[in-house]
């Protein structure tokens, strides 16, 4: 039980009052970002990074995961109230958050939403708690070869679990590798692709890709849509929490079942979003009341939010244990890690311990905070989104070119940052994915310094992928991930082939 | 069919395949310039290990591979998307935001990131959100002063100041 002690340590670490400052700060800044379209958790996270370049990391990461939590809390609000969710992964939470708002039911709803993301979270942070150490002392006798399976791993997944095109998926993938590319190549020290051009030489940062395709991108599309706000009143009261809270106990199977899609989507880099619909839809499939789902139904808030929560936060575990990170926001505290002279890896387990637990204690008292703060003062956020589209929009793009600029304080990124919005608009629209593209842009360099160490050791042999059976099953599980469409097409005909007439009428795609 | 027509009589506009058809011409020319560079890098094998294009070349093929497929299954198959990709209302207000932002960049590239501000947020709410002058002017001079205080003042961050610097009377 040494994950105990140190934990307790991790407390002491932010139990100090500038830490415990900053966690409410960044709860609250977190949760204005949630609520506000165009500002989510990972770009939230990417403007604010270069404020913290002076903080020594423990607090810098307290306050930017802080911002995450409640980015992740404030999603619910705008969905229940206003029917737009402020966050990709609470559109599932409009389904049935907002007929409850407009039968006067929101209080219960905004309770049942913050209630279960807390439990979900809860539960993650526990299995990051006791699992990401293993997993770290594990990750230890990795070598190049283990490494560049699980880069490989983390991106087949991507392929062959995410929804919509896989091919879409791969080309906005390699994009972000391409990306990645330009600039030095840290190996040889040659030039690559910069076509001669001095400004290219320092590549392309994800930050810039990160503000530009999330935060212009968004103000783009939702632009398109012509907002007119109109929303159900935000009151909350002890009453309805108290009288919610009794009767939330009732849906534990599906918090559970949430929990686990949850804590499965954000280890491998499904994501939030993914793992909100699914539990949605599972919820909808398994509950006696599904048919009242879409209606009104407090399970269907339960089941996307719980869901949400658990894999935003157990995204973070492969973050810290292995330095590859589950989602676009993690991957954002990972380049902050770098900023602040941190090394990521499995390594930090034991080079940097106050940081590891004191981020970990964080995560408790963080969502602790968020609930508390949530709870008492959703009409204040509320209020935010009653100020009109033609303020709230200059201001935030005003606010993403900043933070865009300080990354490498370059008005060069500015300009980049507004090609990337057009791209996010129209790749948004078309439905090629963003998350592996910005994934790869972090990882490019380093997945492939990976790949040619391993090329090295083999003398340029791809056996090495299967060379002991650590690597080897690893590699196996990310063929097995990347062809699953195509596996599971195939096993849907064979089933078809099998039941013969009876499965015939029912056509799948 | 019919159901399609009409749609189409209501919302004019460019076909979502044809955007498709133009992202992937451009993805794959990307992804070909990629290789081609990575080629002449050396993609191969050298004395010292793998070639600084060894990587990347593969990164441009996949580009190329990934958009033949996306091509074949969104822009020649049977099934391509017919539907409007964005109407000209929807397109209209899509370039308010967009043409005001790229203005805002080009006027901070000369007066700095804070004139800037103030002129895109009063401008902005005047032009777009019909606002009164004095109500646009003050929201974006408080903007404005909040960025200077955090960054300049209590972050130390300096940001940029423009290359005619109007600020620079106060000494940052």
């Amino acid at each position: 039980m040494t994950e105990i002690a140190s934990l307790f340590h991790g407390f002491a670490v932010v139990l100090s009052p500038f830490n415990l400052l900053l966690m409410m700060i960044g709860i609250v800044l977190g949760v204005i970002i949630g609520v506000l379209p165009g500002l989510g958790g990972a770009n939230g996270v990417a403007i604010l990074l270069p404020l913290t370049f002076s903080m020594p990391p423990t607090s810098a990461i307290i306050l930017l995961s802080c911002i995450y939590w409640g980015a992740l809390f404030g999603g619910a609000i705008t969905s229940i109230l206003f029917n737009i969710p402020g966050e990709p992964w609470s559109v599932a939470t409009t389904f049935d958050g907002y007929p409850m708002g407009q039968q006067g039911r929101a209080g219960e709803a905004l309770t049942a939403a913050f209630t279960s993301s807390f439990v979900g979270a809860l539960f993650a942070v526990l299995m990051i708690t006791f699992i990401a150490p293993l997993v770290a002392k594990f990750a230890l006798q990795f070598g190049p070869p283990e490494f560049f399976s699980v880069y490989l791993l983390t991106f087949c997944s991507f392929v062959g679990m995410g929804k919509g095109s896989p091919m879409k998926i791969l080309a906005s993938m390699m994009l972000g590798f391409a990306l990645a590319a330009v600039g030095m190549d840290t190996v040889t020290g040659q030039l690559r692709l910069t076509f001669g051009l001095p400004d290219l030489m320092r590549g392309f940062d994800f930050l810039i890709a990160v503000i530009g395709l999330f935060g212009i991108g968004e103000i783009l599309l939702s632009m398109e849509e012509g907002l007119a706000f109109s929303g159900s009143a935000a009151r909350i009261n002890p009453k309805v929490v108290i009288e919610t809270w009794k009767k939330l106990p009732r849906y534990w199977v599906t918090s559970i079942r949430s929990t686990l899609v949850g804590c499965w989507m954000g280890i491998t880099p499904g994501g939030a979003t993914p793992a909100s619909f699914m539990s949605y839809g599972m919820a909808k499939k398994m509950s006696p009341r599904g048919a009242n789902f879409g209606k009104g139904e407090i399970e269907g808030v339960i089941a996307p939010e719980t869901a949400a929560h658990a894999a935003g936060t157990s995204a973070l575990l492969p973050m810290l244990a292995l330095g590859i990170p589950g989602s676009p926001t993690a991957a954002v505290l990972l380049g902050g890690l770098l900023i602040w002279g941190l090394q990521p890896g499995p390594l930090l387990f034991v080079e940097q311990k106050d940081f590891v637990w004191g981020l970990i204690a964080s995560m408790y008292l963080g969502n602790i905070a968020g609930l508390v703060v949530v709870l008492t003062s959703v009409p204040l956020f509320a209020a935010i989104l009653r100020v009109p589209f033609a303020i709230i929009a200059p201001i935030i793009i005003a606010i993403c070119a900043i933070g865009a600029y300080t990354v490498h304080n370059a008005m060069l990124d500015v300009w980049y940052m507004v090609g990337f919005g057009i791209i996010g608009y129209v790749f948004k629209k078309l439905d090629y994915p963003l998350a592996p593209l910005v994934l790869a842009v972090v990882l490019g360099d380093r997945a492939e310094d990976s790949f040619r160490q391993s090329m090295l050791l083999s003398q340029g042999s791809l056996t090495i992928l299967w060379s002991n059976w650590l690597v080897g099953s690893i590699s196996t599980l990310a063929m097995l991930l990347l062809l699953w469409p195509l596996l599971a097409r195939g096993l849907q005909m064979l089933k078809d082939a099998v039941g013969g007439s009876r499965a015939a009428p029912e056509h799948r795609g | 069919m019919s159901q399609m027509d009409s749609i189409e009589a209501e919302e004019t506009g460019i076909a979502t395949w044809k955007v498709e058809l133009w992202v992937a011409l451009a993805l794959m020319l990307l992804g070909a310039l990629v290789a081609y560079k990575s080629w002449e890098l050396g993609a191969g094998w050298r004395d010292d290990g793998p070639g600084p294009g060894y990587f990347p070349f593969y990164i441009g093929v996949l580009i190329c591979a990934a958009c033949v497929v996306i091509l074949a299954r969104s822009v020649v198959s049977a099934q391509r998307d017919t539907s409007v990709f964005v109407t000209t209302p929807q397109l209209k207000l899509v370039l308010t935001v967009l043409l005001p932002t790229v203005a805002f960049v080009m006027v901070v590239q000369f007066l700095g990131l804070y004139v800037g501000s103030l002129l895109f947020i009063a401008g902005f709410m005047v032009w777009v959100g019909h606002y009164g002058w004095v109500k646009s002017v003050s929201i974006g001079a408080i903007v404005a002063v909040l960025t200077f205080l955090m960054f300049e003042v209590w972050f130390k961050v300096p940001l940029f100041k423009g290359s005619l610097n109007p600020l620079g009377f106060l000494g940052y």
